[in-house]
């Protein structure tokens, strides 16, 4: 199909679906069924198996009908990291079962991967899955939980075989979020609220039918999961001026009060550094549009952290006196994040933790070290040993 | 603007491996290095088997002119290799800045010239000191009845050249003029970059041959387009530079392990690393606005050329830095990318005076004078 074909057929879906006279939800249905939800997955499951670069514009074609979009800023964990990885690891059951209301947002997701005692060494992780009869049941506690409070369902990654190494004893479970045993608790941060949870796991059942991949194969799953999040948290199709820089321009065009030679270069310099990282971002979707992530994403990952911060910091010193003011610090369970939303002073401490979610800064130079370049491995020292005689 | 091809095409990679085999073979860096102690007999030679062999002299030209018609997308890929080998050869400077401008000929010794330049029978170079931003001033040399008097400073390529393109003053503004180089006083200078040698260059009523008249905006487009792809000879620098230290500290062993393996060595590669993938974005996109005449293109020189100047210096610094001693010996060529990255930092605007351009193309305005 080419991509004239491919507007002609949202054409005709438009013309068939007056998105003006089409209740939301039915709307949104219909258009996966159409396969014109993510262009770039297979037939029957959302999508026509066409080259994702082709989205952006069929998400304009639909944005200029005025059609409801999923609204996919709340759950981006949905569709930045459980969608492609049932797509690549899932039976054609569980692609039926989830990708669709998924993609609607009739089914948020979450992620339980970090524990208190596994960062970014994931996979030191605790959370014991023992399978019992058709099911598996699984305890223990998970941390920076995005969403947890919305989801219904939770990508899950946990132990299943403590007397192997401990890259090789997890498994990957689709986790059905309102089984009596999982225990959703907010988890305030800096900004006052709780945009995070910690989710403790007691004696809750899944089905060996929503295991995702093989028993023991978890952290190739979970590893395909992480590339996609780099992806998802680095790669945003932005226009120029799309994120934080684009806020610090605005900042600056309103306030020439605040206008300094120092800050003006601060400014460009920023200006300049996003510029080119969005072009990165534009360059590796190109290259992604055909393959799977790889660790390139990275980079991306690594300068989209540095950006948001410095930028958010120089915003703050732009905005001189009224910089000193917080918006509220009331604790509140936002439904969902924009790390430029709110206030100056939001933005600056939420974009601390672009540095350490979906992985450190630190670990994503070691990434980067080894894998794009080939730099000696860290030293592994229990990269042999039995999971259940590691240190812990 | 986000619909242009970032990446490289098939034909793009084919380019480069003809000219990267050609470099392999021709362009030795014991040759290189031998031009900062007088001898530049690797220059004619290279030059020859690149712009006439392989044809790159006419890379910019028409084909109907004689040249190959290609794009800035390719002439981005040709300069990234020869930053990669930091070649001492004029291209940037004739079969680029001189050739662009020429191609606004309006007179036919002009287009006879620009004939000559696509077949490499003769290279040509702008005396405009390198250092000219493409916004700021350029140098005043009077033309009175065909003959031109004045001093221009600091001139790239034409030593290498047969012929002098002189911007001039006339009586109807602004002017080109071809000038036979063996008739001008060409005194060559102790450059930071031989591998790039500038000269002095004097008119004393040198006779010139008129090949622009109403010259300046052709000039500056020549210049702005210099400037773009410059990014990308600073992008086969900072490659160079990284996969040099890359190679290097995978061997070195000191304290009894591989020194690549120590993270504070490790991180610094990455973010090198990281700010290549933006350079190679920056450039990329510079080139492939050029190619298509998107009306972003004079915002994308200035965005590539105020990273990529400070990431191919930054490349080689720490190249230097990583290589330890050996990398400041004169015997390890890296101080030859250095000395590169550093002089084409400062050729065509500073990226601080990038900067300033960019701040009023984007809106984005200084303080407030207050006056």
């Amino acid at each position: 199909m080419s991509i004239e074909e491919l507007r002609a057929r949202i054409e005709e879906f438009l013309a068939t679906h007056d998105p003006a006279r089409t209740e939301r939800l039915a709307f949104l249905r219909a258009r996966y069924d159409a396969g014109l939800a993510w262009i770039a997955f297979p037939e029957g499951h959302g999508g026509l198996g066409l080259p994702q670069v082709w989205q952006r514009e069929a998400e304009e074609l639909f944005a200029a009908a005025g059609a409801p979009d999923n609204e996919p800023e709340r759950n981006g964990i949905g569709l930045g990291m459980a969608a492609p990885t049932i797509l690549a690891f899932g039976t054609e059951e569980q692609k039926r079962r989830f990708l669709r209301p998924l993609w609607t947002g009739e089914e948020i997701w979450c992620q339980l991967f970090s524990e208190p005692g596994a960062g970014s060494d994931l996979a030191a992780l605790a959370t014991r899955a023992v399978r019992d009869g058709a099911d598996w049941v699984v305890n223990g506690q998970k941390v920076w939980t995005s969403s947890g409070h919305l989801a219904r369902f939770a990508i899950l990654v946990a132990r299943t075989d403590p007397d192997v190494p401990k890259h090789r004893g997890m498994t990957y479970f689709l986790c059905d979020m309102t089984d009596p045993g999982v225990d959703v608790r907010p988890l305030r941060q800096i900004t006052g609220e709780a945009e995070f949870n910690e989710v403790f796991l007691n004696q809750v059942r899944i089905p060996d039918s929503q295991r995702l991949g093989e028993v023991g194969q978890g952290w190739q799953v979970a590893t395909a999961t992480l590339n996609n999040e780099r992806v998802a948290i680095g790669a945003h199709a932005a226009p120029r001026e799309g994120g934080m820089a684009g806020v610090v321009a605005r900042t600056w065009r309103e306030h020439p009060a605040g206008r300094t030679p120092e800050r003006h270069d601060r400014l460009l310099r920023l200006w300049v550094e996003a510029e080119v990282a969005r072009l990165t971002g534009e360059r590796l979707r190109q290259k992604l549009a055909q393959g799977q992530p790889g660790p390139e994403g990275a980079a991306m990952k690594l300068s989209f952290a540095r950006l948001n911060q410095q930028l958010s910091g120089l915003e703050l010193e732009l905005l001189g006196e009224q910089g000193l003011r917080y918006s509220d610090w009331t604790m509140v369970r936002p439904d969902r994040v924009d790390f430029t939303g709110r206030d100056a002073g939001y933005r600056y401490l939420r974009a601390k933790g672009n540095s350490i979610e979906g992985g450190t800064s630190e670990i994503l130079r070691n990434i980067l070290a080894e894998r794009v370049l080939g730099l000696p491995a860290e030293p592994r020292v229990d990269k042999d040993v039995p999971w259940k005689d590691g240190a812990k | 603007m986000s619909e242009l091809d970032l990446l490289y095409t098939d034909i793009e990679e084919d380019l480069r491996a003809t000219v990267r085999d050609a470099l392999a073979d021709r362009c030795d860096t014991a040759a290189v290095t031998a031009v900062y102690d007088g001898d530049r007999s690797l220059v004619g030679s290279l030059w020859k088997t690149l712009a006439v062999d392989l044809g790159l002299a006419g890379l910019l030209v028409p084909e109907n002119q004689g040249g190959a018609g290609a794009t800035a997308r390719e002439a981005a890929v040709v300069l990234e290799e020869l930053g990669h080998t930091v070649a001492p050869v004029p291209f940037l400077t004739s079969a680029v800045l001189a050739t662009t401008a020429l191609r606004a000929t309006d007179r036919e010794a002009g287009t006879e010239l620009l004939t000559d330049l696509a077949a490499g029978e003769c290279t040509a170079a702008l005396t405009v000191p390198l250092s000219t931003a493409p916004d700021t001033e350029l140098p005043a040399v009077r033309a009175e009845g065909g003959r031109l008097t004045g001093t221009v400073t600091s001139v790239a390529g034409a030593l290498e050249a047969e012929v002098l393109l002189v911007p001039a003053t006339t009586e109807h503004g602004p002017a080109l003029f071809a000038v036979a180089a063996g008739e001008a006083g060409r005194e060559p200078v102790i450059s930071l970059d031989m591998t790039r040698q500038l000269a002095d260059v004097t008119l004393r009523g040198t006779p010139g041959t008129l090949v622009l008249t109403e010259a300046e905006p052709a000039m500056r487009r020549a210049l702005r387009t210099t400037t773009a792809l410059l990014a990308a000879e600073q992008v086969g620098i900072a490659r160079w530079c990284l996969e040099e230290t890359v190679a290097y500290l995978k061997q070195r062993t000191q304290f009894g392990r591989i020194v690549g393996g120590f993270q504070a060595l490790k991180h610094r590669l990455a973010d090198l690393a990281a700010g290549i993938d933006g350079a190679t974005s920056a450039a990329r996109y510079a080139a492939a606005t050029l190619a298509a005449e998107d009306l972003d293109s004079e915002t994308a020189a200035a965005i590539a050329q105020a990273y990529c100047g400070e990431l191919a210096v930054t490349a080689a610094e720490e190249a230097i830095q990583l290589h330890g001693g050996i990398g400041m010996t004169w015997e390890h060529p890296t101080h030859l990318y250095l000395k590169r990255a550093k002089a084409d930092q400062l050729a065509f605007g500073t990226p601080g005076h990038q900067r300033t351009k960019l701040a009023e193309l984007i809106d984005l305005p200084g303080p407030l004078s207050h006056a």
